[in-house]
């Protein structure tokens, strides 16, 4: 069985859709990620044009976001002052990186813009947590303690500082205002929600209490990620709802899944699976960027007329 | 003599219908619908001519302009480096003939005259590329098309019943381009054009799938909206399956 995607403009067959779905929601669910940057190559990998595969892409993860946020609301992980504050970074960095986006795709240099910042902040990631890991599994010290609650660095010197009770922090709003917008360009550029950039900033940039971290993160993901959908909407007319909607209907049934699988996995063993998936997509791309290509030709019709 | 072999050139050049009655086919349909359901279609050509010959059909997609990208290495990354801007480029290109197009005794201007086979398609760029790089990225062009299944190197048969009846089945893949399509018939004998026929083929969205595309270009705003409320329902409504189960 197919179904045709109108605006991918494609027939696919949907078992594949939702079972790629199904995959890339059980490892958020096990993993605690958002898994945006395994999604958008997978659907690029099965042909889907990448101009829609980020554009449908950030419109699936508002749905994966807004059920995250609901589950740490609950249990009151969500720091909505700075969340706030985040946001408004967010909706500056996602309006930059769709006209980015549009005036790259132009030049016919987004794909390479596209596999540099996968590499680059991928391959950071990677190495800070697998440092991480190195110190917890083989060292055995534990991670976030290390910081004292009032260390001061050049960081807490900027101005318009502002109190976060939930957070229990009085830092600069500059600082989880760039954290924000350099989310907010991410999800326009790359097609993810930037979880794993966002998360440890907030832990290691602004010495929030991890507890509130993976909820105020996708408290902000939302509004990016929905602000992206709807400029990519207008501007690239790429967002293919049909498509969205399978993703969405196997990543939900995965993330239950990977759920309730992440109470038999031990944080540490869960984070090192992580910054192995990292660095593997990172190691990946690095090597298709330097490895002489099959094809040396990329051919793009511009349109019908 | 020479004026009027000019002019019967001209005509042969802009693709007439029937001369001299020579040739008269149909398809069995005018419009390829592509529903939410689609996986390609096929239409069947049926025509008859008044003498024995070879029949040839070149089928061509709406013309669009098709954008080809070399690699080149850059401090030892392969980024996209020179292109090529393909103008009107046929947008799909599928052919049938009675015989292989090497023993239908045509000259190659001939040939290149009605675009009989890949090499003979017409692609032109907008601003004029130097060869050999002119070569390489028209063949890059077609091998990306063939991969697609959007252009066909090989013909599909046509078979006569009888002396005069034929008859083509023309194949569309699923991921066929949408617009008006040009079907030109043509008759040989001993490798002369006498006869010629135009047809044209609309392919369109038709239901959900239309109704989707029209909705994306032309209410963006609106279907932007729609896809957030529909995410937005979807991860509310799973996080409520969750909470109870």
């Amino acid at each position: 069985m197919e179904i045709y995607l109108p605006i991918a403009q494609m027939p696919v067959d949907p078992f594949v859709l939702l079972a790629m779905g199904g995959l890339v929601g059980l490892l958020s669910g096990l993993l605690g990620i958002g898994g945006g940057f395994l999604m958008t190559p997978l659907l690029i990998f099965i042909g889907i044009p990448p101009a829609v595969a980020v554009a449908t892409q950030s419109n699936q993860l508002v749905a994966a976001s807004v059920s995250g946020v609901i589950a740490h609301w609950r249990r009151k992980n969500v720091d909505f002052k700075l969340g706030t504050v985040m946001l408004i970074g967010g909706a500056v960095g996602s309006a930059v990186g769709v006209a980015l986006f549009a005036q790259l795709k132009a030049l016919g240099q987004i794909d390479l813009v596209i596999s540099l910042t996968y590499v680059l902040f991928l391959g950071v990631v990677a190495a800070l947590m697998m440092i991480d890991n190195f110190r917890v599994l083989v060292l055995h010290r534990n991670v976030v303690a290390r910081r004292k609650l009032h260390e001061h660095t050049a960081l807490h010197r900027l101005p318009l500082r502002m109190r976060f009770p939930r957070s229990r922090l009085y830092i600069s709003a500059l600082l989880p205002f760039a954290i924000g917008f350099v989310g907010g360009l991410l999800v326009a550029i790359m097609g993810i929600g930037g979880g794993f950039i966002l998360v440890p900033a907030m832990i290691y940039l602004l010495g929030m209490p991890v507890g509130l971290v993976a909820g105020t993160s996708l408290f902000q993901i939302i509004f990016t990620t929905g602000i992206t959908t709807l400029l990519q909407a207008v501007s690239t007319h790429a967002v293919d709802v049909v498509l969205a909607a399978m993703l969405i209907v196997g990543g939900v049934i995965g993330a239950q899944i990977g759920t309730r699988l992440s109470h038999l996995m031990k944080p540490e063993y869960a984070r090192l699976a992580h910054a192995l998936i990292v660095l593997a997509v990172a190691v990946k791309l690095t090597l298709d960027l330097f490895t002489r290509p099959e094809n040396l030709f990329s051919v793009v019709p511009l349109g019908m007329q | 003599m020479i004026r009027r072999l000019l002019l019967l050139l001209a005509i042969l050049a802009l693709g007439t219908p029937a001369r001299g009655q020579s040739l008269t086919a149909d398809l069995s349909s005018h419009i390829i619908g592509i529903t939410t359901g689609f996986v390609g279609a096929n239409l069947t050509l049926f025509g008859t001519v008044d003498k024995a010959g070879d029949v040839v059909v070149i089928v061509r997609g709406p013309p669009t302009d098709i954008v080809v990208r070399r690699k080149h290495r850059v401090l030892g990354m392969w980024i996209n480096g020179s292109s090529a801007v393909f103008h009107d480029a046929p947008s799909f290109y599928s052919t049938a003939s009675s015989r292989p197009f090497s023993d239908l005794g045509m000259t190659p201007d001939t040939l290149a005259r009605h675009m009989i086979g890949l090499d003979n398609v017409k692609l032109q760029t907008a601003d004029p590329v130097a060869e050999p790089a002119f070569s390489e990225f028209r063949a890059a062009l077609v091998e990306a098309q063939e991969r697609l299944d959007l252009y066909r190197a090989t013909p599909v048969p046509v078979t006569f019943l009888g002396e005069h009846l034929f008859r083509a089945d023309m194949a569309f893949p699923a991921n066929v381009p949408t617009g008006t399509y040009s079907v030109q018939i043509v008759l040989l004998s001993g490798g002369e054009v006498i006869g010629a026929q135009t047809s044209s083929l609309i392919v369109s969205r038709i239901g959900f799938s239309n109704g989707v595309f029209n909705a994306a270009q032309h209410h963006a705003a609106l279907y932007g909206l729609g896809a957030l409320v529909l995410a937005v329902t979807a991860g509310w409504a799973a996080s409520l399956v969750f909470r109870r189960g």
